[in-house]
């Protein structure tokens, strides 16, 4: 019993450092991209395009991991487009989790007629299908990073909001609310100092599982060219771009799809790290 | 002298379908008083423990009646000066240990907490009272035990948390509800003298309620027995214990395991008994439809 828990936590521990690890450079990327990135991920140069990768045959020195068509360098534009990445999932992310969260904590703690209403409005939103939901928003909103980090917003705020409302719900029958209201605390104190820190593993297990789903969807805009301008690179980009010259450079494809896909992991695994180490009953 | 708790023909119901609940309770409890409040299980108990504190579920209302708590109308005071008044005069011991502290938050601020911010003790002041009481309820290592958190205890150890936040406050009154019920028995013991002893030693009212005539025997002075939301009887132990009036009381009695004889707890209340008490409660709520 002990030692097939210690087992586990080891496992989920090794998880955790590795997600962090995986999470921590390419932020470092992000941040000191100027400073590291082997050339300018703009410029172009034909007569440079679809070098290969470092290790194979016609490759060119400075260009690690191949170029594209248009002879921009791959490596470099992963690197500034971490930066994109990473911005999209801390703001987008943060931003979900306040507003749903929020939402979640009123309705589920107060009942009534705050219930009703986010009950509604998320039975609402749900009827909405999320990708076309975010393609029209941005067609209304125009395209740019803020569009994107407000669709992302106003698309998913209900996954927080539902799972915040259920957790709260499920909390606010225990004993120890009934009795901390019997002690004459009223009830937004009730809610913020006694509720809200149960629900908080959960909100940050959420929080970080957005941050990949919002990696996902800038990706995703960018790929149908709706993110930011088409010229700054980002991963969604690459990918699409890289997708027409799959046979003659296949290297523009999977880098960035690669990097995409481990980001994303990553954010999943660290939220199911944290939850287990904030959690101090599993603790 | 009036009575530090006193409730007065109240009744309660479910708001939506009408089905009641409490049938205008009367309840007596003076400063110091242990009273037993049995019954069994759906007569009501809980709910009017939670009537007094003021937590009563949001789909049951009140009809009629009064309670008072130190001479104060509670169902007719400011919400806020209610919880004041509650707050800072009645404390609960819950049944099940395991819920009734917050498992994210340690020990020593759940109990210190509401002495600082509700009644307004300085931190030191709140810290050694803690301390004091965990001292009291006999948990070692009190300086070590507050800063754990609740699932670092077992069951009994929490129950024994509970009683001395309950008590660091020195409320006048503390509504017990069924405070063993979630322990094992050999902790149960323990735990009932426990309460007993601070209650003693603290002067405190006390509202226990169980469905255990046996704790009723040891640890009471009064009490009331509870049947459908209905008191059937009000009397002090000695007397229950000689010779019970009502039938249900009586057939209660019967069916309470004795000790020493082990078959006698496999007798339930007899059916007619039931049928009797019952057909009372109909005629007492015939009349009240009539006058309502
Ligand atoms: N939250 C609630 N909403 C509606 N009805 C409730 C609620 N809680 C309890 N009841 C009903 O109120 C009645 C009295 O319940 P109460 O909890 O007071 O019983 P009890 O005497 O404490 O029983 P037990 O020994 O099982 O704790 C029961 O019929 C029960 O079904
Ligand atoms: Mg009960």
């Amino acid at each position: 019993m002990l030692d097939g828990r210690g087992a586990i936590k080891r496992r989920a521990g090794a998880r955790l450092w590795l997600s962090a690890l995986w999470l921590g450079f390419v932020a470092l990327c992000a941040i000191f991209a100027p400073l590291i990135s082997p050339q300018d991920p703009l410029a172009q140069d034909l007569m440079l395009g679809r070098l290969p990768p470092a290790w194979m045959a016609g490759s060119e020195p400075g260009f690690w991991l191949g170029t594209d068509s248009l002879g921009r360098d791959v490596l470099s534009r992963m690197i500034f487009g971490a930066r994109v990445a990473l911005t999209v999932a801390l703001l987008a992310g943060v931003v979900t989790c306040l507003v749903g969260s929020a939402l979640g904590l009123v309705a589920g703690f107060y009942r009534g007629w705050a219930d009703r209403i986010v009950g509604r409005l998320v039975d609402i939103w749900m009827a909405f299908p999320p990708v076309l939901f975010a393609i029209l928003l941005i067609a209304v909103l125009g395209t740019g990073l803020t569009s994107v980090i407000i669709a992302i917003v106003v698309i998913d705020w209900t996954r927080f909001c539902r799972v915040v409302r259920a957790e709260t719900l499920n909390q606010s029958q225990m004993d120890y609310v009934q009795s901390a209201r019997i002690a004459g605390f009223t009830r937004l104190r009730t809610l913020l100092s006694e509720i809200l820190p149960n629900v908080l593993p959960t909100m940050v297990a959420l929080l970080t599982l957005e941050m990949g789903i919002a990696v996902i969807v800038e990706a995703i805009l960018s790929f149908v060219n709706l993110s930011i301008s088409t010229d700054a690179p980002t991963w969604g980009g690459m990918i699409a771009e890289g997708r027409l010259a799959i046979h003659q450079a296949w290297w523009v494809l999977v880098f960035p799809l690669v990097a995409l896909f481990l980001t994303v992991l990553s954010f999943a695994q660290l939220g199911d790290g944290l939850r287990e180490r904030f959690d101090p009953v599993l603790r | 002298m009036t009575a530090f708790l006193q409730i007065r023909n109240l009744s309660a119901r479910l708001r939506n379908t009408g089905h009641r609940l409490l049938r205008s309770v009367d309840i007596d409890l003076p400063a110091g008083v242990v009273r037993g409040l049995v019954g069994e299980s759906g007569a009501g108990k809980s709910m009017i423990g939670k009537a007094v504190l003021g937590v009563l579920p949001a789909s049951v209302e009140i009809v009629e009646g009064e309670i008072f708590l130190d001479g104060h109308d509670l169902l007719r005071m400011k919400p806020a000066e209610r919880r004041r008044l509650i707050g800072a005069s009645t404390a609960l011991i819950p049944q099940d240990p395991l819920t009734a502290l917050n498992p994210s938050r340690r020990i020593g601020p759940q109990i210190t907490d509401r002495l600082v911010d509700i009644l307004g003790w300085t931190k030191e002041r709140a810290r050694a009272r803690a301390l004091e009481l965990l001292g009291e309820v006999r948990i070692p290592e009190p300086e070590r035990v507050v800063r754990l958190y609740p699932h670092e205890l077992s069951g009994g150890m929490r129950q024994r948390v509970l009683i001395a936040s309950a008590f660091a406050a020195e409320p006048k009154l503390i509504v017990a509800d069924e405070p063993t019920t979630a322990l094992d028995v050999t902790v149960q013991k323990q735990i009932l003298r426990l309460i007993s002893e601070l209650q003693a030693r603290h002067g405190t009212a006390l509202l226990f309620v169980t469905h255990d005539l046996g704790v009723v025997s040891k640890i009471c002075d009064s009490l009331s027995v509870l049947y459908a939301g209905k008191v059937v009887e009000d009397t002090t132990v000695d007397a229950f214990f000689a010779a019970p009036r009502h039938p249900y009381s009586a057939a209660l009695l019967a069916a309470t395991p004795r000790h020493n004889d082990p078959a006698s707890s496999l007798r339930p209340v007899p059916r007619d008994v039931l049928d009797a008490v019952a057909a009372e409660i109909a005629a007492a709520d015939a009349a009240w439809s009539r006058h309502g």
